[in-house]
């Protein structure tokens, strides 16, 4: 402690559990906007990575909303947020978005876009897998021409909407923090813009990471054309990124209101290293330039020239790196705002548990968490290429399969 | 029965001033019933007309006036609230508390409030080199535009219709929203109940026509409790005669904690 | 290859319905699930459950308010009012008496005759606003009850000029290591009686003229040597001589 505080603000509110939140829903939205990419923009290179990346956002989104529960003094009475939601509040909000965004967007895409296979897996299986796969469909096991078109066109619009849907969810954390006007270094217009662009950089870092590490693990060889073109979108992302979260920094130092001095003392002080260090140095700006040089990503080819397996192995550093900047966001706007007091004359500390509920462990089990759902997941829901059940030709004239699955 | 055979643990606790108070006690009781009655009618400084039974909020709205040149700094109502409200002694929070400003003749700003100002305040360090030295008494300024009302998710805190913000105990999920949100560090987290807790202006006794217990205790009247919108109450007239400021009004929050003589490094 | 298709031929693809089932049963559980969940007084008085103002006010009251107070203790009452504790509450001393008014006979609030209790108001300090009593309690009668000279109930107001310092603790600290300790208050100020009881309201005088600073400070004063002199009719002067310099701590030449 130093200088003044209020004396009520000699415990910190939000921990580390609050600084997962905003990290994991960043990571979803991120993937989404990944996803929807080969979908809507029609960028075919990155298309092995769709349907990973829209069950790393699944995988994720089941966990976001852990940490907040775990947070509250009174977990049990979490669903009064949907009895009683006040519409002035921004948190109660969230209920409704997460809700929106995992039934209406996120599941809809998924079984809109593995409808067919679902069918065709629980034609050829047996046991408890074919029975999962079954219930999946629904029942709808209709795979006339109509009906798969009818996938398509559905998938499609759903990506559609579900691209502002994946902006609001994430903006509407960074609103959580930017509408605080009582606290100046969350208070910001600039919040959510800033939140919606890192999201976009951690998930597309986090699906390249997968996307690598899942070949490697399969034996299979990762489609160099595909990374190449993840990479430089990284890198694309991290430019707009970088440049409002400059924007911000210059705008608040240039304006110079009445809280600039205590938080350069907190930025000198308190956050040197998370701030200075692991978000801009080692997070943003050392990421930034080996994937600026070595993807291909300011012209068709890269700017130095590096075997593929040099090339792979700085895509997958820079993508760690780039996680571990993002987290530093996190925490640098979670605990940060509250590492000062509104008084504007002191500093507090955070002290970070080992143990409890809200401790480091707590925090490493949350992220850990949706991995172990994503490998549920896929081993359900295969996402690679060779996957995909064939449409068996009988099929396309015959028209619609109904009722019961029928035996092979 | 002889004083001298009078247990001897009631005679320590026993002073002469009670023993005169007994004695005044029938005396006033027997010959002087009718004024005691008219001076129970006379309303004193600080307190309101009893509203007894039906207590009508619409017809109230509350706010406090707090004079900083008053203050004396004893900590009393911190003490006072802490007992009131059951406020938990460790670890510390506080509805209220009071804060020292010393600022140094090179223009240098010292604040503390140890323990809220509970215990009083330690000696000053460096007295010479005082330009000026207050003390100012913080608590919820019950605002008309609560940001932590606002906030809350699920519609555990809000305002009534006599002006008072107040935190539903069977309600709060425990989010901490509100704590961020407001300005002012007016709330805490109560550590048993893990739901959001303030200053509920006491609201209990207000509906009783009894002054917050902080006022009650105040020795110099630096706390004036009461009405806003009726011209006879000793709130009306401290607004009268003094020019008041509310803490951080750039926020818009439109604070009910109206400040006479208030510095402008208070914040 | 005639199968039961009940959408064959219709627009409806079979996806429909099903999706349009799931998430019925889910909105309209979460319709009944608001129904029965949602408090009874919510949203009877605004956005919050009515009921919670009865819990809020069934909170048990540790003061009982100095109004109970009077009812049995009139004398004594009568008697603080009358004096400089006035505006000090019955429970600001006593502690919280809730109790003792339910049950007087058993229940006795406590009696503090302690000196750190009457310091807690009354010792030194530079925080305090000017006019306040305060003590240095090293130099105050030391080890002695304050109630052995002061009735608490109607403390007795010092008598002036010799104890100004009574209430003016600051000035007279500064003025005795300034170059003015040897100056009395009467030099300067004359303080008319009604000063002690009301303070804020009857305020002692201040020099008005140049001239009564003059006295020492002027060119032809007949004061000694060692004293600084300005020239009275050149020095600034639109100013009467304490609206620049403090007369209690003046600066140093």
């Amino acid at each position: 402690m130093q200088g003044y505080i209020y004396p009520n603000e000699f415990e910190l509110h939000w921990s580390i559990l609050v600084v997962v939140y905003p990290y994991v829903t960043g990571l979803v939205a991120g993937a989404f906007i990944l996803a929807s990419l080969e979908r809507v923009f029609n960028v075919k290179e990155v298309q092995p990575t769709y349907r990973l990346a829209l069950l790393t956002a699944l995988a994720f989104l089941l966990v976001a909303p852990l940490p907040l529960l775990a947070h509250l003094g009174h977990p049990l009475r979490s669903y009064e947020i949907f009895l009683t939601p006040n519409r002035q509040s921004a948190m109660a909000m969230f209920g409704f978005v997460y809700a929106w965004y995992l039934m209406v967007v996120l599941l809809l895409e998924i079984w809109f876009d593995y409808r067919k296979d679902l069918v065709l897996w629980a034609r050829q299986e047996k046991g408890l897998t074919r029975w999962i796969h079954y219930a999946l469909t629904l029942g709808a096991t209709d795979l006339s021409p109509r009906a798969l078109s009818f996938d398509e066109r559905m998938g499609r619009w759903i990506t559609i909407i579900g691209i502002p849907s994946a902006f609001l969810l994430h903006g509407y954390v960074g609103f959580i923090f930017g509408s605080v006007k009582a606290n100046p270094w969350w208070s910001s217009v600039l919040m959510p813009v800033v939140f919606l662009f890192s999201a976009i950089v951690s998930g597309i870092a986090l699906v390249l990471i997968i996307y690598m590490v899942s070949a490697m693990l399969r034996w299979k060889p990762v489609d160099m054309k595909c990374v190449d073109k993840l990479a430089a979108f990284l890198f694309y992302a991290m430019v707009v990124d970088f440049s409002l979260e400059m924007l911000d920094f210059i705008h608040r130092l240039y304006e110079s209101e009445e809280s600039i001095e205590i938080l350069s003392q907190m930025i000198e002080s308190r956050l040197f290293i998370s701030l200075i260090v692991l978000q801009v140095a080692l997070g943003t700006l050392l990421p930034m330039i080996t994937l600026g040089l070595t993807a291909p990503a300011l012209s068709k080819r890269s700017a130095v020239k590096l075997p593929d397996e040099l090339k792979r192995l700085i895509y997958l550093g820079s993508a760690i790196l780039v996680q571990i900047g993002i987290f530093s966001i996190r925490w640098n706007v979670v605990i940060g705002g509250q590492l000062f007091s509104k008084s504007l004359r002191g500093l507090t500390v955070y002290k970070l548990e080992l143990f409890g509920v809200e401790g480091l462990l707590a925090a490493a089990a949350l992220l850990i968490l949706p991995f172990v759902i994503l490998w549920v997941l896929v081993k359900i829901l295969p996402p690679w290429p060779e996957a995909e059940a064939k449409l068996p030709r009988a099929e396309d004239d015959s028209g619609a399969v109904t009722g019961a699955v029928p035996l092979r | 029965m002889n004083p001298s055979e009078r247990d001897p643990a009631r005679e320590e606790s026993t002073r002469p001033t009670q023993e005169v108070d007994r004695r005044e006690f029938l005396k006033a009781c027997s010959l002087l019933a009718p004024i005691i009655l008219g001076v129970v009618r006379v309303p004193l400084l600080n307190a309101q007309e009893s509203e007894g039974d039906d207590y009508d909020p619409s017809e109230h709205f509350y706010a406090m006036g707090i004079d900083v040149d008053k203050c004396i700094g004893c900590g009393q109502c911190v003490v006072a609230c802490g007992t009131e409200n059951d406020v938990p002694d460790e670890p510390y929070f506080f509805n209220t508390w009071v804060e020292r400003y010393l600022i140094r003749t090179d223009g240098e700003v010292e604040v503390d409030s140890p323990n809220g100002g509970m215990e009083g305040f330690p000696p000053t360090t460096a007295e010479g080199d005082i330009r000026r030295s207050f003390f100012v008494p913080k608590l919820c300024n019950h605002c008309a535009n609560p940001p932590c009302v606002q906030v809350c998710p699920v519609g555990a805190t809000f305002k009534t219709e006599d002006g008072v913000v107040l935190v539903d105990d069977e309600y709060c999920i425990g989010c901490r929203y509100c704590i961020q949100a407001c300005p002012y560090g007016a709330r805490w987290l109560d550590p048993e109940k893990h739901v959001a807790a303030k200053c509920t202006f006491c609201y209990h006794r207000i509906v009783e026509g009894l002054v917050p217990a902080c006022v009650e205790v105040c020795p110099t009247g630096a706390r004036i409790f009461g009405e806003v919108e009726r011209r006879a109450t000793p709130l009306a007239r401290f607004m009268r005669f003094n020019e008041v400021q509310v803490l951080k009004p750039h926020l818009n929050t439109e604070p009910k904690a109206y400040y006479a003589n208030l510095d402008g490094e208070v914040r | 290859m005639a199968k039961f298709d009940p959408f064959r031929g219709t627009r409806v693809p079979q996806q429909v319905p099903r999706l349009v089932a799931v998430f019925a049963v889910a909105i309209i559980g979460l319709l009944v699930a608001r129904y029965f969940l949602v408090p009874d007084t919510f949203g009877q008085l605004g956005h919050y459950r009515a009921a919670a103002l009865d819990t809020i006010v069934a909170h048990e009251k540790k003061y009982a308010g100095q109004q109970a107070c009077q009812l049995c203790h009139f004398q004594i009452m009568q008697k603080r009012l009358a004096g400089n504790h006035k505006g000090v509450g019955c429970e600001s001393c006593h502690g919280p008496a809730a109790t003792h008014v339910s049950d007087p006979a058993q229940i006795k609030p406590s009696i503090p005759s302690e000196r750190e209790f009457c310091l807690r108001c009354h010792e030194y300090s530079p925080s305090r606003p000017t006019g306040f009593p305060q003590i240095d309690p090293v130099r105050h009668n030391p080890m002695s009850f304050c109630s052995n000279c002061h009735d608490p109930h109607a403390p007795e107001p010092p008598v002036i000029p010799g104890q100004c310092s009574a209430c003016h603790g600051q000035i007279a600290r500064q003025k005795a290591v300034s170059h003015h300790a040897g100056l009395e208050c009467t030099t300067c100020h004359e303080a008319p009686e009604e000063h002690k009881v009301t303070p804020r309201l009857v305020r002692p005088t201040k020099p008005t003229e140049r001239s009564f600073c003059g006295g020492c400070h002027a060119r032809d004063a007949d004061s000694p040597p060692h004293i600084p002199r300005i020239n009275l009719r050149l020095h600034n002067p639109r100013y009467v001589c304490w609206q620049c310099h403090y007369p209690h701590y003046p600066e140093t030449p």
